[in-house]
């Protein structure tokens, strides 16, 4: 993935040569180890802080809400849905941006990394191809990084964007027979008690830090519902109750509408698992509704949508 | 041990509704427990948490002076969640109220000096406060001559019209009122916003310091008025509003730079303000 | 000042003991990570960490707090008069806090224990808790306490401080209440001159392995309004996703906010952590927000540790360098970054 990095510059110099775009969003390589820092570039004499490597595990559709510049972004597979989803819903428009597309071979999950050094303090990590080296002061370990591969990178299926204006590189192969909801079958084989002790050990260590809200591009709404305070929704303490509201009435708001971009878990700060959530919707959009969230720009998500001949009855 | 935040309990003696639009209510509180009165010593300017067991808690200005004994009273805009609530509740209930909490005016220097309130709006409270502090028997002698700026949008939006009135009447204190516009025939005093009246009015900054209460927009357009006028920085006092919860400087939220408009405030002069971050 | 051997499962054998006494929190680890709480049956004690992923303060400052409760029932004379909740202020000990953490207490101390207001809940909790302090062998790369005026053995706020020695415990009793804890774990020997000494050159040997270089001594002089008009804030903020992550995290953040819940009749009045990220925060009643925007209220957070504390308290800055927020904000700003800007700006 490094080396997307360079030609990532070049392409924003080149944008801005050309008077493509105001402004380029996209990584700086960031202060510690396994982790970069999402950068707006406004002067073309500072693309060379640009940089791309599999800890960009974030989504920088979230930085383009509402922006009225002309945006130069960079996009991997799950990236560019969101954006596809943005336009839809109006958050920005597609003349406004120009997509550097980047066929992407996941992103690494940077506390599997952690687990298997044992948890000893990482200074280093370099990538070379499909393996990464890990130093610290008294240990350096190489691992492949098929077997460190984010959750949600592991089963994707849209690793190639799926909409650019430009692309860095030859599309990979998409990955087929992979199952992204294996563990959501397991969950739905329970009965509704296990169920409900399942999510409530999931989330018993939330601190409603909102950073999963906060790091999704989805959550743009101008006052989140448990912010409302007239009524208050929500209750503000962190009471297992109101945590557990939290994530569902996300989750559902998510519907049809997630990309499983993982960018939620990978900055929960307590390592909760909330796409066990957002993954059930999503199955439930593919059983129901053979819907995918994000793969294109001329149909909207089936739940924002009214069809005459919808096969609900409840509609009609 | 002490606990600040611990409310004293009151009971609703009187509401007044002071405003046409009857989003301004007077509540008048008279504590459950006589010796709170004398715990709750307060001077003009400070303000105090309304306590609501259900609702929370609201920061509001004493309109009431301690000249006046036997109770405290608040006039509240009805606005957010608990002064909704409050504006619902009647005569006899019970509730909280939590403080004096803030600053206040500067009295030890308004002493010997020409006093001009410039006030606006609903933000007329703690104004209310010092006048009737200051026209007591026991106090006028301390100041030289009082005049009052004071305006709403309308005649009907003017709050304590019946005291309006009557300090119209009397010759220690100089009044005059405004409105931004009426179509009453019978209006018979001023007509035009606080700035324009108070440039009118107001003839020397000599020997005088002027106390400034009102929205923003009223703020931001009478303090060139009174700098050209000669007023200095230090002699242009403001009261500032902020979110606030625990009106005592520890709950963080309420603060402009390193001063707390709880604790530190509310009232600052312009001096002070310049020195400040300007995000109020 | 006791200074004491302890082999280790004399100590732990011993902190089993002290729990007849004391409410013991020690660091479990939970997860991928590790959290303070109580020491009991499910809860081993494991003082082979770096530090625990959300910061102790908790222990004397709960993310969610009863503070008053009430009735609404108009049936009792007494219906809605607020009334302090029970607490409890028997004795706790926080075993193997890091001396950054309790630095920390010292900071936000003179927030919460100020000459005009004491602010019962935290001011008892503190009082009733003797911290047990576990020098850190190996700091972390992100670690910059020494550039904040604490160490990883330093000892201002501790009432026992914790050598660990390899094989054994060296333990230091610093106060009367860190005495009396000491006092109440039998066994042990008195440490002998060679054992201080190594004690000394392992705190000297940490001190030495904190690199990062974060010089505050100009954020004083700088004028206020020139920080905080500087043009840095919104680059640093642009990344921020204005989550509570580094707030809720951090040892010496202490902003929080008061709701009343009402379950039927009864209610509680609760206070919560806040954040100064979150744009409720500020917002007024009549909807103007003074901080609106995220990089007035990034702005706020730095201005917060780095300026506006350094004036109000004249005691550095609020931050103990505990690393916390430069290891988990989830999109990687980095206060030592910010901080070096300030000073040198």
């Amino acid at each position: 993935m490094l080396k997307y990095a360079e030609k990532i510059k070049e392409t924003a110099l080149k944008l801005f040569n050309e008077n493509r775009v105001d402004t380029f969003i996209g990584y700086k390589k960031g202060s510690v180890p396994m982790m970069n820092e999402p950068v707006l570039v406004t002067d073309p004499d500072k693309v060379d802080q640009l940089y791309w490597d599999s800890f960009c595990g974030l989504n920088l559709c979230n930085y383009l809400t509402k922006r009225t510049d002309k945006i130069g972004i960079v996009a991997n597979g799950c990236n560019s849905r969101n954006i596809v989803t943005h336009i839809i819903e109006n958050q920005i428009k597609r003349e406004q941006i120009y997509i550097v597309g980047i066929p992407c071979e996941g992103m690494i999950d940077h506390r599997a990394v952690m687990r298997a050094v044992k948890y000893k303090e990482i200074l280093n990590v370099q990538e070379n191809g499909d393996k990464f080296l890990v130093k610290g002061a008294d240990f350096e370990e190489t691992f492949e990084k098929e077997k460190f591969l984010q959750g949600n990178c592991a089963t994707c299926t849209h690793r190639n964007p799926v909409i650019y204006d430009e692309i860095l590189g030859d599309p990979v192969e998409e990955q087929t027979g992979v199952d992204p909801f294996k563990d959501v079958k397991k969950i739905e084989e329970m009965d509704p008690a296990k169920k409900q002790a399942f999510f409530t050990r999931l989330i018993s260590r939330c601190i409603r830090c909102y950073a999963c809200r906060n790091s999704c591009p989805l959550c743009y709404c101008p006052t989140c519902f448990v912010d409302e305070s007239t009524p208050q929704w929500v209750g503000k303490s962190s009471d297992p109750t109101d945590t557990m509201t939290f994530h569902f009435l996300r989750a559902y708001h998510c519907a049809g509408r997630c990309t499983d971009c993982g960018a939620c878990e990978r900055v929960c700060p307590m390592g909760i698992s909330m796409r066990q959530f957002t993954k059930k919707l999503n199955k439930d959009c593919q059983d129901l509704f053979s819907w995918e969230a994000g793969l294109t720009l001329d149909q909207r998500p089936p739940l924002d949508v009214y069809k005459p001949d919808d096969y609900n009855d409840f509609i009609k | 041990m002490e606990n600040p935040y611990l409310p004293y309990p009151v009971r609703i003696d009187k509401i007044i509704t002071e405003t046409e639009d009857r989003n301004l209510k007077t509540f008048r509180f008279v504590f459950l427990n006589p010796e709170d009165e004398e715990k709750f010593a307060y001077t003009p300017g400070q303000f105090a948490e309304l306590s609501i067991a259900g609702k929370g808690e609201i920061p509001i200005g004493i309109a009431s002076s301690p000249t006046e004994k036997g109770f405290v009273t608040f006039t509240v805009n009805k606005t957010g969640l608990v002064t909704t609530y409050l504006h619902n509740m009647n005569e006899g209930d019970v509730m909280g109220i939590r403080g004096p909490l803030g600053n206040w005016y500067p009295w030890d220097e308004m002493e010997g000096k020409n006093v001009i309130i410039v006030g606006g709006g609903f933000a007329f409270t703690t104004l209310r406060s010092s006048i009737i502090s200051m026209i007591d028997p026991a106090n006028r002698s301390k100041f030289k001559d009082i005049t009052v700026v004071y305006g709403a949008r309308t005649p009907g939006m003017l709050l304590y019209k019946d005291e309006l009135a009557e300090w119209e009447q009397r010759d220690d204190i100089n009044m005059h009122i405004t409105v931004d516009g009426t179509d009453d025939p019978d209006w018979k005093y001023n007509t035009g916003f606080v700035p324009t009246i108070t440039e009118e009015k107001i003839t020397s900054a000599d020997n005088a310091i002027a106390i400034v209460c009102g929205p923003p927009i009223m703020i931001k357009f009478t303090q060139p008025v009174l700098e050209k006028l000669g007023f200095p920085p230090e002699r242009i006092i403001l009261s500032l509003e902020m979110r606030m919860k625990c009106g005592i400087g520890i709950c963080g939220r309420c603060n402009i730079g390193d001063q707390y408009v709880c604790k530190d405030g509310p009232v600052f002069s312009l001096a002070q303000l310049k020195e400040m971050p300007s995000e109020y | 000042m006791t200074d004491k051997i302890f082999s280790k499962e004399e100590w732990l054998g011993g902190l089993e003991a002290l729990r007849k006494t004391y409410g013991v929190f020690v660091p479990v680890k939970d997860g991928d990570f590790h959290t303070f709480m109580p020491f009991d049956k499910g809860n081993i004690p494991d003082f082979d960490y770096q530090n625990s992923r959300l910061s102790p303060k908790s222990v004397v400052y709960p993310q969610s707090e009863r503070l008053f409760e009430y009735t609404l029932d108009k049936a009792d004379s007494e219906a809605d008069i607020v009334k302090e909740s029970p607490k409890d202020y028997s004795p706790r000990a926080v075993v193997g806090i890091r001396p950054c953490d309790v630095q920390a207490f010292q900071i936000v101390k003179r927030n919460f224990d100020n000459p005009e207001y004491r602010d019962p809940w935290w001011v008892q909790h503190f009082e009733s808790t003797t911290l047990v302090g576990l020098g850190c062998n190996e700091p972390c790369s992100t670690c910059f306490c020494t550039e904040v005026g604490g160490g990883p053995f330093n000892q201002e706020g501790l009432d026992v401080l914790i050598f660990d020695m390899g094989e054994t415990y060296l333990l230091r009793g610093l106060t009367d209440k860190g005495e009396a804890l000491l006092g109440k774990i039998t066994g042990g020997s008195p440490a002998d001159d060679q054992a201080l000494k190594n004690a000394e050159d392992l705190a000297a040997s940490a001190s030495k392995k904190i690199t990062s270089s974060i010089p505050t001594d100009k954020l004083k002089e700088k004028v206020t309004n020139d920080l905080f008009n500087a043009p840095f804030w919104e680059e640093i903020a642009f990344a921020c996703l204005n989550c509570g992550t580094c707030t809720f995290l951090c040892p010496t953040c202490w902003c929080f906010d008061i709701q009343d819940e009402v379950l039927g009749k009864e209610g509680d009045r609760i206070r919560n952590w806040d954040s100064c990220m979150f744009p409720l925060f500020t917002l007024h009643g009549s909807g103007h927000n003074p901080r609106d925007n995220k990089f007035q209220r990034v702005r706020q957070r730095f201005m917060h540790k780095l300026k506006y504390y350094v004036d109000k308290y004249d005691n550095g800055v609020q931050c103990s360098g505990c690393g916390r927020c430069v290891r988990y904000c989830p999109v990687n700003i980095d206060i030592r970054e910010v901080c070096n800007l300030m000073n040198n700006y």
